[in-house]
């Protein structure tokens, strides 16, 4: 059996790290990497958006490939938004209450954000 | 147990308060604080999104707020964030790889990314009115 260092009392509390840990941190680093190439594409969209009525941005955001980008960008920004702002909310709020709640409220909120995007971007490129 | 008298005399360690105001604390105080203003930018996108989804009726209505003087400033300010906290986040990947962490190289990498971040927000809108 391996030793353990605990104390008797932290043992029976039963609390310690949740092992989550290393796989915030590098779905952190990668989210930051593939936001950096999707940052460069959203660039270009913006700029090709510039200027255009509302047919022609329909038209831009319609390509398969712009929609496709840009569901990407929403998904991949919104799991980083989720991981940076827990940092956030775990840094500052310690409330039993407050603390598990804001965790939950960021989690719905990176959901909401995302879904509303592909919905909307899903509606545009399917034409409905 | 520790004894009362010593754990109330434990020696804090310093905080912000002690410190001198360096450029490398500022960047990462911004680098924070311009993540969590992108985390609520993200429902101007999505706002946008849904607009030009919705019909040209509450396009033009969505539209019309984002060209307003105030719906210009905010977007140029959330532009300029995402620039920021890009360049700050290259930075940390930087500094993940073990490099950088010697007071001269981040001083000079915190300068170099806060001179790219104007350069590109300016070059953003520069392509945008020029395209338009």
């Amino acid at each position: 059996m391996a030793r353990s260092f605990l104390t008797p009392l932290s043992r029976a509390r039963g609390l310690g790290s949740a092992h989550e840990g290393t796989g915030h941190f590098i779905a952190q680093r990668a989210t930051a990497v593939a936001s950096i190439v999707l940052t460069v594409f959203l660039v270009v969209i913006l700029v090709m958006l510039a200027g255009r009525d509302y047919a022609a941005a329909r038209a831009l955001i319609a390509n398969p490939f712009v929609a496709l980008g840009l569901v990407a960008t929403a998904g991949t920004y919104c799991w980083h938004m989720k991981l940076g702002m827990q940092v956030i909310i775990e840094d500052y709020v310690h409330g039993a209450v407050l603390r598990p709640a804001l965790l939950l409220a960021n989690v719905a909120f990176c959901m909401a954000v995302f879904l509303l995007a592909v919905i909307a971007i899903g509606r545009i490129a399917f034409g409905a | 147990m520790p004894r009362l008298e010593l754990k109330e005399n434990r020696p804090l360690s310093p905080h912000l308060q002690i410190w001198r105001p360096t450029l490398t604390m500022a960047m990462s105080i911004l680098h924070r604080i311009s993540g969590a203003a992108l985390y609520f930018a993200m429902l101007l996108g999505v706002w946008w999104l849904v607009a030009l989804a919705s019909g040209p009726a509450y396009f033009a209505f969505v539209n019309g707020i984002f060209r307003s003087w105030f719906g210009l400033l905010v977007l140029f300010a959330v532009s300029y964030a995402l620039f920021h906290h890009a360049m700050g986040g290259i930075r940390h990947l930087v500094w993940d790889t073990g490099r950088g962490f010697e007071i001269p190289v981040a001083e000079h990498m915190a300068k170099v990314s806060l001179v790219l971040a104007v350069l590109f927000t300016l070059m953003l809108w520069l392509a945008g009115f020029l395209a338009a």
